[in-house]
């Protein structure tokens, strides 16, 4: 076991009683409770953790906290395995496996470096240049880039865990508990506003936690320590740590993603590894902090150069020591405590090389005593050494920064170089909420711009408005949560919170902007913008020598900024140097936009629990359960699940459905049809409502009857049918198509509701109140005589297209003399819950005429064996009434919805696919549906198809397929041939009408 | 994600609505008399305005109520909620 050799001996927020074991690659180390698994694998002296998106470049860790680009890894393993996680976001336990990524073999020995070598190769737009052509290569370009350029791999096994979805309503979101933060909440909490305040790190505190200030004469954790103990207490605020918002979306909606579980070796019973909350809060208070960004020179991307904040971090938060002897490289005054709380960890400061002409004056006397050297106007020009840093250049740069002044060089020896390129406010969601950014020349940084039409009630403090000063942040941290909870509706009783007291700090100096520090020319060198996408200054230099001149271009061509930190580390630098190749100041280049998610966020979460069985909802008939005993197989139909068929013991799909389907011709069949959507309609005005929804008339419809209807868009396009009886003078049943049901309900409403709201006419979804049973077939009269004694069931009493009430096996029902198979059929109504014995009376009287039970593939061949069209099947939303034979259905004598569209030009010209049944010059073969019909015999591509092919069927009733079709002047083909593109064969068939046997006794 | 304000139900998130296009499109009250392309401009032809648009939402996981809302298509802000059958409200400039 590896020993913590950085760890030093004292200091931190780590708890060195306690060892916690975990293995990186395989090998087996011990760290702290309170370690990151990035502090930890310092500790360890680990430098190298991963190889670099593009040219495998060596790669350690650069930051401490989430804009960490490098030290991606494979967290867990199985099911649970996480790909690219950022070792400073996981809060380490004992028995964490974690495995490195984008290398092989090893980490070490990765033979995907040659990219490096070959690097002149691979300049911005590579990829786009070079692997554009042919176009039908590029699925295996594709395989062998995404093998070589890329990050982790996914789990290939199911995740056991649970993820869960939360709603929630608050006064005041605080976003960010660094002392900006804990402020705002403390102050927003103190009204008795309802507060949320969440954060990504495990503790509260954000930079109190690394960089060593003081509040009140006490280290500045104690009093963070404090606030949160006395938040935990307050009833009206949510505490969430571990919390990342990721998202920040119109009316203040934003959705933050906890991670409940990830700092387990496994969640706990019940427990679930993440959840996503949905917030709407009134009030929003961004105190996002600031980001740390790294200077532009040569080999910067060696493991050993580091954030300068994030040397603090380590040696303050987790009591790490970053190197031995260290060199620290700034163009602002960031550098300076770094190199103090250094020297204190017992790390030699060979140097502080600062860009500007002269250091600051504030920390002369502490570098003095501690015995550092600063070298003013100096710049380090490179890195040297490959897997860790070795030592360091210096040279002097001109005035301009363009350039070397000759003869000033000198090399460093050290395993430590600290960046300071200053500090990047942290604006992601705020620009996220449509917020404008503006662009502070003389900070170098984008600000939170003027209240533009897009504001919401957002307010932004602390370093994340850039105000760095400690006291500033407490200060103005409290002013915006006060604030903030005033908005939302709360006052503050009596005192507020004392206010703490910061220990003074240094004005800073102003900084020195160079974008890129000139190398010394070696070609292989590179100096890195953006580490996670592998960008250098050369590649953003190049994009603008081609011409590129949008940012928002710039950054699909080199892909800056990409990466899953969402270029944190390197969008302004990207900027700046976009800007000087351009020659244009950077705020006239501007800033790429913000997108949520913040950070990667894991489908796991978005999926929550709506997965397997609960991915969506499954509608069941009352008899599902005697389908299920009769061996059915079920099909979706939209939610519902109906029986597709019922196999005998033996049975194939096609056996069964040929039995079923002869069974309802010859004999009696039986069918569940409840799930058709039914419509009740009453109102004084029911009648005139449906003769404007449907096409033909309604007025006319006596009492007791039912009529079919065809329901037409505005457009003319047949969107439902369904038979509609009349129960009443003012009241009707209507039906519709199964999937259809809950769209023509919101037709109708929308146009009772907006166009006619004069008519009195109310409608009500009874389709889950009905069960239906659908008995068809020459015997069907027979078995419904039996089990309806004292109801005339013969054609003269009881004609087809009526209805009605009776009682049916001693069920109270409501008989429809309605079908749709053209056999002799009752379709049987009863209340819901008497479904089942409904069923049961039908198939256990039916046994004499051997009922059988069909499914909604032989009710498929049934129908259009009649030429029955199903809409959604023969219609497509392009289909009038009369393409498909059914002018007769359409009214001269009033108007109805998309009636006047039937007489557009395009809706009356000749050549209008028509409707056609279709035989195939050879039986047995059933096209499948959807083929292409053509005009000639030959099926070459391309060639513009004639029609398509909408039901194709084998039919046992006729022996033989048969198929419908949409076509082109269809009725005039009747008798041709046409040929269907089928397996690049033209085969030929036969056009007649749309009706393969005349319906049996149905209008007697 | 919206907040809209119901008439019948109040502040409700968005995913309870759905949108149903542009409000104040009245049918013709004899489309038989229309030409081709006024029927198409019924039919077919919406606006698609930057500024404020005036639209019809219903909410369909609620009450199941139509309304008309005036919203920002910039900004998203809702700058009036009014019943169906209504004229288009004055905005504030």
């Amino acid at each position: 076991m590896t020993a913590g050799i950085n760890r030093l001996a004292e200091g931190g927020r780590i708890d060195r009683a306690r060892r916690l074991n975990f293995y990186f690659d395989g090998e087996v180390m011990y760290g702290h409770p309170g370690d990151t698994l990035a502090s930890a694998l310092l500790a360890n002296g680990v430098r190298l953790v991963g190889r670099s998106f593009k040219y495998h470049r060596p790669r350690g860790l650069m930051a401490a906290g989430g804009e960490e680009p490098n030290g991606l890894v494979r967290l867990r393993q199985g099911g649970r395995a996480e790909p690219n996680v950022r070792a400073t976001d996981i809060v380490l336990y004992d028995g964490l496996v974690a495995a490195s990524q984008n290398r092989w073999p090893s980490l070490k020995f990765d033979l995907g470096a040659v990219n490096d070598r070959l690097s002149p190769l691979f300049p911005a737009g590579f990829y786009y240049k070079t692997f554009m052509w042919p176009a039908n290569m590029w699925p295996a370009y594709e395989a062998v880039i995404r093998r070589m350029a890329g990050l982790g791999r996914a789990a290939a096994s199911p995740d056991p865990d649970r993820y869960e979805k939360r709603y929630a309503h608050c006064d005041v979101l605080v976003v960010g508990a660094g002392p900006t933060g804990l402020a705002a909440a403390q102050w927003a909490g103190r009204t008795g506003a309802r507060v949320i305040l969440a954060d990504e790190g495990a503790e509260f505190g954000g930079a109190l936690l690394g960089n060593g200030q003081q509040i009140d004469g006490q280290p500045a954790m104690n009093w963070a320590d404090g606030i949160g103990a006395e938040l935990v207490k307050a009833e009206n605020i949510r505490l969430l740590p571990r919390t990342m918002v990721a998202g920040y979306y119109d009316h203040n909606a934003l959705t933050l993603i906890e991670r409940v579980a990830d700092h387990l070796i496994q969640p706990s019973r019940g427990q679930p590894r993440q959840r996503l909350w949905q917030v709407r809060a009134k009030q929003v208070v961004l105190a996002t902090g600031a980001l740390e960004r790294p200077l532009v020179l040569a080999n910067n991307d060696r493991p050993g150069v580091m954030g300068a904040g994030a040397v603090q971090t380590y040696i303050n938060r987790y009591g790490v020591r970053p190197g031995r002897r260290a060199v620290l490289f700034t163009n602002n005054d960031s550098a300076y405590p770094a190199a103090l709380d250094l020297a204190r960890a017992g790390v030699a400061v060979a140097a502080v090389v600062d860009l500007r002409a002269r250091a600051p004056l504030a920390w002369r006397a502490d570098l003095d005593r501690l015995g550092i050297a600063v070298m003013a106007d100096r710049a380090v020009l490179g890195v040297e050494g490959r897997h860790a840093v070795t030592a360091v250049r210096i040279g002097k740069l001109n005035a301009a920064g363009t350039g070397i002044v000759p003869g000033l060089g000198r090399r460093i020896d050290c395993d430590l170089l600290a960046l300071s390129g200053g500090w990047t406010p942290s604006l992601h969601l705020l620009s996220q909420s449509g917020a404008r950014l503006r662009w502070d020349e003389a900070r170098g940084y984008f600000l939170p711009g003027a209240a533009g039409e897009a504001g919401q009630a957002v307010r932004v403090a602390g370093a994340a408005n850039g105000d760095f000063s400690l006291q500033d942040c407490l200060m103005l941290g409290a002013a915006a949560g006060n604030a903030a909870a005033n908005d939302a509706g709360y006052r503050r009783r009596g005192r507020g919170p004392r206010t703490p007291l910061a220990a003074a700090e240094p004005v800073p100096a102003p900084p020195r902007p160079i974008w890129s520090i000139p190398g010394t020319g070696r070609r292989s060198s590179k100096a890195f913008v953006d580490f996670q996408s592998d960008v250098t200054a050369a590649d953003l230099q190049l994009a603008a020598r081609e011409g590129y001149r949008s940012i928002e271009h710039v950054k699909r061509y080199t892909t800056t900024g990409m990466g899953t930190d969402q270029g944190r580390t390197s969008n302004i630098n990207a900027l700046g140097i976009v800007a000087q190749a351009l020659d244009v100041p950077v705020a006239q280049v501007g800033h790429t936009t913000f997108r949520p998610p913040f950070s990667p966020v894991t489908f796991g979460a978005l999926a929550g629990r709506q997965i397997g069985a609960l991915l969506d909802p499954v509608r069941r008939t009352p008899m599902h359960e005697r389908h299920q005993a009769n061996g059915a197989v079920f099909e979706p139909v939209g939610q519902w699940l109906r029986p597709h068929y019922y196999p005998k013991s033996g049975e194939d799909m096609a056996a069964a459905v040929d039995r079923e389907s002869l069974a309802a011709r010859t004999s009696l069949g039986l069918m569940d049809a409840t799930t058709l959507g039914k419509i009740d309609i009453q109102g004084l005005d029911a009648a005139e409502f449906l003769n404007r929804i449907y096409t033909n008339g309604w007025k006319s419809l006596g009492l007791g009857g039912c009529r079919y209807g065809l329901m037409l868009g505005e457009d003319g396009m047949i969107f439902d049918d369904g038979v509609t009886a009349r129960l009443a003078e003012g009241h009707f049943h209507m039906t519709t198509t199964t999937g259809g049901a809950a769209h023509v309900l919101d037709w109708l409403e929308s146009w009772l509701q907006t166009e006619w709201p004069k008519l009195a006419v109310y409608c009500t979804s009874v389709t889950e109140q009905w069960a239906v049973a659908a008995l068809c077939g020459p015997n069907a009269r027979l078995l419904l005589t039996e089990l309806c004694p004292g109801l005339d069931l013969s054609g003269e009493a009881f004609p087809h297209m009526t209805w009605q009430a009776g009682t049916v096996a001693g069920l109270e029902a409501r008989i429809f003399r309605i079908g749709f198979t053209g056999e002799l059929s009752f379709e049987i109504n009863v209340p819901a819950g008497h479904g089942p014995a409904l069923w049961e009376a039908l198939l256990a009287a039916g046994e004499k005429y051997a009922i059988t039970p069909f499914g909604t593939e032989a009710m498929h061949v049934l129908r259009a064996e009649v030429g029955f069209i199903m809409v959604g099947q023969e219609t497509d939303g392009t289909v009038t009434p009369d393409d498909l034979g059914l002018g007769r259905m359409v009214s001269s004598k009033k108007d109805f919805l998309g009636k006047r569209s039937l007489a557009r030009a395009d809706s009356t010209r000749g050549d209008r696919p028509h409707l056609v049944g279709l035989l195939s010059e050879d039986p047995a073969l059933r096209v499948p549906e959807g083929a292409q019909l053509i005009p000639g015999n030959d099926a070459t591509p391309p060639q513009r198809g004639i029609g398509h092919v909408t039901s194709s069927y084998h039919s046992p009733n006729l022996g033989r397929s048969f198929a419908l079709a949409l076509l082109q002047g269809g009725r005039e083909r009747h008798g041709q041939t046409v040929h269907i593109a089928y397996d690049g064969h033209a085969v030929p068939a036969t056009v007649t009408e749309p009706r393969f046997l005349e319906p049996g006794e149905r209008a007697k | 994600m919206l907040l809209l304000s119901c008439p019948w139900c109040g502040d409700r998130s968005e995913e309870e609505f759905v949108c149903g296009g542009e409000a104040h499109i009245v049918r013709p009250l004899a489309p038989a008399d229309l030409d081709d392309r006024a029927w198409g401009d019924y039919v077919f032809m919406r606006r698609n305005p930057k500024g404020v648009q005036f639209e019809r939402w219903r909410h369909v996981s609620g009450c199941g109520r139509w309304f008309n809302v005036a919203r920002s298509t910039v900004s998203h802000k809702i700058l009036a909620i009014y019943q169906v059958g209504y004229d288009r409200p004055e905005l504030p400039e």
